[in-house]
């Protein structure tokens, strides 16, 4: 009786296939201690840490790590930061990420990271999460970040340059001004970078709101069906550009956002 | 590490009781996630389709669900990525009231909860019945903006927020559970936020 109700019922819908695939240290993602090896600043306001993980694995591009840290008074708390590193070649236990943090100055995680971790340190992590806004490397990607939501368009940027450029991928960039830019010695060809506010003197663009012009060239017409677009950045980033790239002609379902809320 | 700029997060250091652990208090802001791309919804358009092992399937309109009697809901809501909205509302209408009309068979023990969007989320029936579930299309007194689900999203106030699809599109009644989107991608099947339960395994 059950079974032929419900063949009668129209499928429902769908946002695409899974590509997860449980991670070989289990499916369940245990809190461990993180060395600091390194701290580098991006920006004035985004500093990247590079974490030594003795349990870890490496993770796919565009994950993220939950992070919580823990008062003397015994109070927690945890924010998720996403991974800019490529995945660490060597298979693990044991893997290397390197997590970007900005700085909000009215939150309580970022300030408090910035101002008291140091090469030597322990963090404590949890992860990698993440299975809808992660890239594989074997489909075209176009990515599309603002501010601080390049940083796991970063981790696949690198990741497709180490795996020797093997499909079509293009990334846009959207930052307030040169200052703000992060990894900005990394840009090759294949990156637009689009200021809104304050452009390096000779740049064609007028500063300005990413905009259908800038990303009409990006998008091949037809698109390839394997295509996929990642936009990540702020709320009101991400619904511009998103909805920018279905009027230049991407599909819908094949738009995958992140949208980095305003914790701190 | 000197702990000054982490006891800002929780003020005087007294602990809000309303917060489950690991939550922090966003004050009267709302942070948007979604995974996909935001549709442009109209209200006139929209419809709400409640099926699977149901006596008699029905989809409702805007204007036929507005018929329903009002039901709000005052508390909290919880997201999985750490932040809770303390003391807030919703209007809409009671999924125990969509139920009645479409009759629940006995072995129906699961839903799925589906959006416009193909975004899918599963719950057991236990957690979308007797008062624990709404259909809501008014925040706080105002029209449910579209960055937060609206015209019409799905309330589950006491599980992760995720589990409240945006842009409802309809609720599907099974004899068993059925991972929806983020439960394939690494989330936890039910999301309690008081046993903290995020992830797969937690």
């Amino acid at each position: 009786m059950t079974d032929s109700a419900q063949q009668d019922l129209p499928p429902l819908p769908t946002l695409g296939t899974v590509t997860r695939r449980v991670p070989p240290g289990g499916a369940r993602r245990m809190w461990q201690e993180g060395e600091v090896v390194g701290v580098r600043d991006e920006t004035p306001r985004a500093r990247s840490f590079q974490l030594w993980l003795p349990e870890g694995y490496p993770h796919v591009p565009g994950q993220h790590y939950v992070v919580r840290v823990t008062a003397d008074d015994g109070s927690q708390a945890e924010r998720s930061y996403s991974v800019a590193s490529a995945p660490d070649p060597e298979p693990g236990p044991g893997t290397h990420i390197e997590l970007t943090v900005e700085r909000l100055d009215d939150g309580a995680v970022s300030p408090f990271i910035h101002d008291n971790v140091r090469v030597g340190d322990r963090l404590e992590v949890r992860g990698p999460f993440g299975g809808w806004f992660v890239w594989r490397g074997d489909t075209p990607a176009l990515l599309v970040g603002g501010g601080s939501g390049v940083v796991p368009l970063m981790a696949m940027l690198r990741y497709w340059r180490r795996q020797g450029r093997r499909v079509p991928l293009a990334l846009v960039v959207s930052t307030r001004t040169p200052e703000d830019l992060y990894f900005k010695d990394e840009y090759g060809p294949e990156s637009t970078i689009l200021y809104t506010r304050t452009a390096p003197a000779g740049t064609s663009r007028p500063p300005g709101r990413i905009d259908a012009e800038a990303l009409a060239p990006l998008v091949s017409q037809p698109v390839p069906a394997e295509a996929v677009a990642y936009v990540c950045g702020s709320p009101g980033f991400a619904e511009a550009a998103s909805q920018l790239l279905v009027a230049v002609g991407v599909e819908r379902t094949t738009v995958r956002v992140e949208r980095f809320g305003p914790s701190g | 590490m000197s702990p000054t700029s982490l006891r800002r997060l929780f003020g005087t250091g007294e602990r809000d009781p309303r917060l489950p652990p690991g939550q922090y208090d966003v004050g009267s802001t709302w942070p948007v996630l979604t995974a996909e791309v935001s549709p442009r919804l109209r209200a006139e358009d929209w419809t709400l389709r409640i099926d699977g092992l149901v006596d008699k399937g029905r989809t409702w309109t805007w204007d036929q669900i507005h018929k329903v009697s009002s039901s709000t809901y005052s508390g909290d809501i919880h997201c999985v990525t750490t932040w809770s909205k303390l003391g807030t509302s919703f209007t809409g209408v009671s999924v125990d009231d969509l139920f009645a009309e479409v009759g629940v068979r006995p072995e129906a023990t699961h839903v799925i909860a589906w959006s416009v969007t193909g975004y899918t989320t599963n719950l057991p029936i236990e957690h979308v019945i007797d008062g624990k579930a709404w259909i809501v299309w008014e925040h706080e007194g105002k029209p449910l903006p579209p960055e937060h689900g609206g015209p019409v999203r799905m309330l589950v106030p006491h599980l992760y927020f995720w589990k409240s699809a945006k842009w409802i599109g309809g609720i599907r009644l099974l004899d068993h559970d059925e991972p929806g989107f983020w439960e394939q991608r690494g989330y936890h099947m039910l999301g309690d936020p008081w046993l903290e339960q995020r992830y797969e395994g937690d």
